[in-house]
């Protein structure tokens, strides 16, 4: 399948999906006013990813911000991923946060008691 | 008339003001807005955490502000721009303030107060479950997150959160929000 990248903007992260190697990132800022237009093929790949996935998905989570529009969509992005998980397939969520960002490590802990996967909490000291 | 809105806009205009706009609310301008802010907060805040924090908390009051707008008919203002508000960002004391201002259709203000009023009164835990079920079980429409702007701004402030009805018509109200930042 075709793989994603997607370069970062003032309001969207940067993205890369590939299938051949089983890696997700989203990474930098996520605000804009309307997300699920951006996420909308994003969860549709993941989709299609899910049909034949890798034996082993790794997910890379590194936001410096996101807004409330973002967090429903991240959360269809993270069920996708549990569905993944369901049918015996090992996922991988490594959730970066930026040193003493208590807020953004309490969004991933957030997700991580809302859909069934253990996360990697990874505190990014400069 | 009681309401005057140059009045308000100054009243609001308190402390050191970093930014204050009163006008058309765009999704340009908050475009704007929003990398002007960033490069001022790097100038005057040192903390890497204080400065993402208020950050987070300015998109989130900017995009409600967006969305929540009410325009008041041509008939009764033919002077105001069109999605008419005001935003005021100032620093009191030790404290950042983020101050926004919007007409809203007196029918909208129960519910309004009511959600507010739940929000103020929750602790941080229970903030964080109310969070988490809307995040969960709300379905959320192309215009915003189902409530989720609100109390995310009063979990990132621990209730820091206040807010003004002044009655303009029989029809109209104006809705000034209030969100204190301690730093």
């Amino acid at each position: 399948m075709e793989s994603i990248a997607l370069e970062g903007t003032p309001k969207t992260p940067t993205v890369n999906m590939d299938g051949a190697t089983g890696i997700v990132e989203i990474k930098g800022r996520s605000i804009p006013e309307n997300s699920i237009e951006f996420y909308r093929p994003l969860v549709e790949w993941l989709e299609e990813y899910s049909k034949e996935p890798q034996q082993l998905t790794t997910v890379n989570i590194q936001l410096e911000y996101f807004n409330t529009s973002s967090s429903k969509c991240i959360l269809d992005v993270f069920k996708k991923l549990e569905a993944i998980k369901k049918a015996r397939n090992e996922v991988i969520i490594n959730w970066y946060y930026e040193e003493d960002d208590e807020d953004m490590l309490e969004a991933g802990e957030d997700y991580e008691s809302i859909i069934r996967i253990p996360f990697k909490m990874i505190e990014v000291v400069d | 008339m009681s309401f005057n809105i140059d009045e308000r806009y100054s009243k609001m205009n308190q402390g050191e003001v970093l930014l204050a706009y009163k006008g058309s609310i765009t999704a340009e301008l908050i475009t704007n807005v929003l990398g002007v802010v960033e490069s001022k907060l790097d100038h005057v805040i040192d903390k890497s955490i204080t400065k993402k924090k208020i950050y987070n908390i300015l998109v989130e009051s900017l995009q409600n502000l967006y969305h929540h707008v009410d325009d008041l008919p041509y008939m009764v203002n033919e002077s105001m721009d069109i999605h008419f508000g005001i935003f005021v960002i100032s620093k009191m004391d030790e404290s950042y303030v983020i101050r926004t201002g919007n007409f809203i259709k007196n029918e909208k203000i129960k519910k309004l107060t009511e959600r507010l009023d739940k929000i103020k009164s929750l602790t941080r835990d229970e903030l964080k479950e109310l969070y988490k079920f809307v995040l969960n079980n709300q379905k959320f429409s192309d215009k915003g997150g189902g409530g989720l702007g609100l109390i995310d701004i009063a979990r990132r402030t621990g209730g820091g959160v206040d807010y003004e009805f002044d009655n303009y018509d029989n029809d109209y109200s104006f809705f000034s929000f209030k969100i204190t930042i301690d730093n």
